[in-house]
């Protein structure tokens, strides 16, 4: 009986795990400088993913397996971590992702109309990205620009006070 | 928008409005760093927090939790490392207070936290900064470069045998990370999930060291403690909330903005109307949050003529909360009833899951006011949302829950019309 609940059924398929992303000195110094900050190896696992996003467009199982060897984790903990936070892309981008903040006080000064000309321009609805891989569109929760709503995100970058002019001017001025 | 001082001298927003404030040099120019040569010269760590205590300075996070206990609750004979971390995580919608400081006064947060890991015998800390905020990170790291490079941090700062440092950490888009034990679980490199208190982050926190975890505001508000001594501060304020309070202001007004106002400030009417240029378009008022988005939202009728008190106290006898100080103001164009959902779909959002009640609790009231919104409300429905937070508030594991709950409580309650109108099946389905 014993015999029977040990044994392990192979898996009808190979195990693919993907080789682990290489990146700079310069990037792999830069990841130094954040391991350095912390008496625990795996609080840096934030920054770090911000690194490889920035470094892949987003966070690919190359990408992940990288941090699981550098931070000496499991491949499980990595994806565990970055399915939690919205920040942290597992799947692809566009280049600009423009974020709308569509919380209350954006909401009531107009982040409809903010929406709606973005998405007339692009042509594409909130969640989805343009063919050419150039732009995404997301609506997100309170980004802290209440007093200058409404507003958005593209990238890092803040954009405040917006009106449809202001954001055709934005658009037209990214490379 | 407007930033500055009503109703006494700028305190925290002192040098905002100065060329390259955010620069060491400018800030040593004006009272910078006195703070803490004044402690390293002549005082204790007991007598800086004692110093704190008597200010009657209250966490400006949201809980308003006395910042000297808080203090006070750190063992001193603890072999473990101490860590002091700012809780720079700022999300609670309507909220961009600690924004505008950490743009503008960031060696007002450094001077703050050194005083803090004075008192408490910190040696490493940090600043979770939330990762919408890169450029604020940015700046946070050239200003403590600025510092290291003064000597101001490091080993024998000021040539005492003290020694700190300070770090900047990123989160990543999770509103629940502001809640401190969720900040210290998404330190630590998890999931930020809140943990169970007791222990409190002052006996087990960070690393399960003991560990402080305070707001940007509240920290910035230290340096001028030192100099102006405890009392001083308190008297800038009132006898349980003391000092001055920023408050961020947006929505349907003339002129938002962050304004630094003291305690106590009376009245709320005159606030809006006078000092934050009166109504958008001559409107009529009809709601306003005061505290971010978690407290209760008061109608216009709780606010005219009642002579609602800015501080702590008087703002529960109003009918809310201080909460992080979020100001929304809302006209007579809003429906409290869409302004809810709008609140209830970004708790559902930001919900991280852990507990039962707030995980399946907000995702089954975004779906109630979804079929309202599409038509299909029934009369009943008011009732079934108010049972549906009865079992959320309070039961969840962290504030989060309660935060969700009080909301749609309140606009239930203060606005019965406007679910009513919704309810009946008169509100326009939307496409």
């Amino acid at each position: 009986m014993a015999e029977v609940l040990v044994k392990i059924q192979p898996p009808d398929h190979p195990v693919h795990m993907p080789e682990p992303a290489v990146f700079s000195a310069a990037v792999e110094a830069e990841i130094d400088r954040h391991l350095a900050k912390y008496p625990v190896k795996r609080s840096a696992i934030l920054p770090l993913m911000f690194i490889v996003q920035r470094e892949r467009g987003y966070l690919d199982p190359p990408g992940v397996q990288y941090l699981a060897n550098r931070l000496q984790l499991r491949v499980t903990d990595i994806w565990e971590v970055a399915t939690f936070y919205s920040m942290i892309y597992t799947k692809p981008t566009g280049k600009y992702h423009i974020q709308v903040c569509k919380t209350l006080s954006c909401r009531i000064m107009g982040e409809g109309k903010v929406t709606e000309h973005v998405s007339k321009k692009l042509g594409i609805k909130p969640g989805e990205t343009t063919p050419d891989g150039k732009f995404s569109l997301s609506l997100v929760e309170c980004l802290g620009s209440c007093g200058t709503a409404p507003m958005f995100q593209i990238n890092f970058d803040y954009y405040e006070n917006l009106t449809p002019e202001k954001v055709d001017q934005i658009l037209a001025a990214l490379p | 928008m407007f930033i500055g001082a009503i109703g006494c001298e700028p305190l925290q927003l002192r040098r905002v409005h100065l060329e390259r404030s955010r620069t060491i040099d400018v800030y040593r120019r004006n009272g910078g760093y006195e703070a803490i040569k004044r402690v390293l010269d002549s005082m204790s760590p007991d007598d800086v927090i004692n110093e704190v205590k008597k200010s009657v300075l209250r966490g400006r996070g949201g809980a308003g939790f006395p910042t000297g206990m808080k203090w006070s609750f750190v063992p001193k004979d603890s072999p473990k490392a101490k860590y002091v971390v700012c809780n720079a995580d700022e999300s609670e919608p309507g909220t961009f207070k600690d924004r505008y400081l950490l743009e503008r006064d960031p060696h007002m947060l450094i001077e703050g936290m050194l005083i803090a890991a004075y008192a408490l015998g910190a040696r490493t800390n940090y600043i979770y900064t939330r990762g919408e905020y890169k450029y604020l990170i940015d700046i946070m790291d050239v200003a403590l470069d600025e510092a290291r490079a003064a000597g101001l941090l490091g080993e024998k700062i000021m040539g005492t045998d003290f020694a700190c440092d300070i770090y900047t950490h990123t989160g990543a888009g999770a509103y629940i990370c502001g809640e401190e034990t969720a900040l210290l679980s998404s330190l630590e490199g998890f999931r930020g999930h809140p943990r169970m208190k007791p222990p409190f982050p002052a006996i087990s926190g960070l690393y399960a060291s003991p560990t402080v975890v305070n707001n940007v505001e509240t920290l910035t508000a230290v340096p001028d403690i030192i100099k102006m001594g405890g009392e001083a501060y308190q008297k800038l304020g009132t006898e349980k909330s003391g000092g001055t309070k920023l408050w961020s202001v947006s929505g349907h007004v003339n002129r938002p903005g962050v304004y630094e106002l003291p305690m106590g400030y009376d009245d709320m009417e005159k606030f809006i109307m006078e000092d934050c240029g009166g109504m958008l378009n001559g409107k009529q008022l009809k709601a306003v949050i005061p505290g971010g988005s978690s407290v209760y939202i008061m109608r216009a009728d709780q606010i005219i003529g009642k002579d609602v008190r800015m501080d702590y106290d008087g703002l529960v006898a109003g009918g809310s909360m201080v909460g992080s100080g979020g100001f929304i103001v809302m006209d007579e164009t809003v429906d409290v009833f869409e302004s809810t959902k709008n609140l209830t779909e970004f708790y559902k959002h930001e919900s991280c899951g852990w507990c039962t009640p707030c995980r399946e609790g907000t995702d089954w009231l975004v779906k109630i006011f979804k079929r309202i919104d599409g038509g299909g409300g029934r009369p009943e429905d008011a009732r079934l949302l108010l049972d549906l937070c009865d079992n959320i508030e309070g039961k969840s594991f962290c504030p989060l829950g309660d935060a969700a709950a009080w909301p749609i409580q309140s606009a239930v309650k203060r606005f019965p019309e406007d679910f009513e109108k919704h309810l009946a099946g008169n509100g326009q389905p939307r496409k």
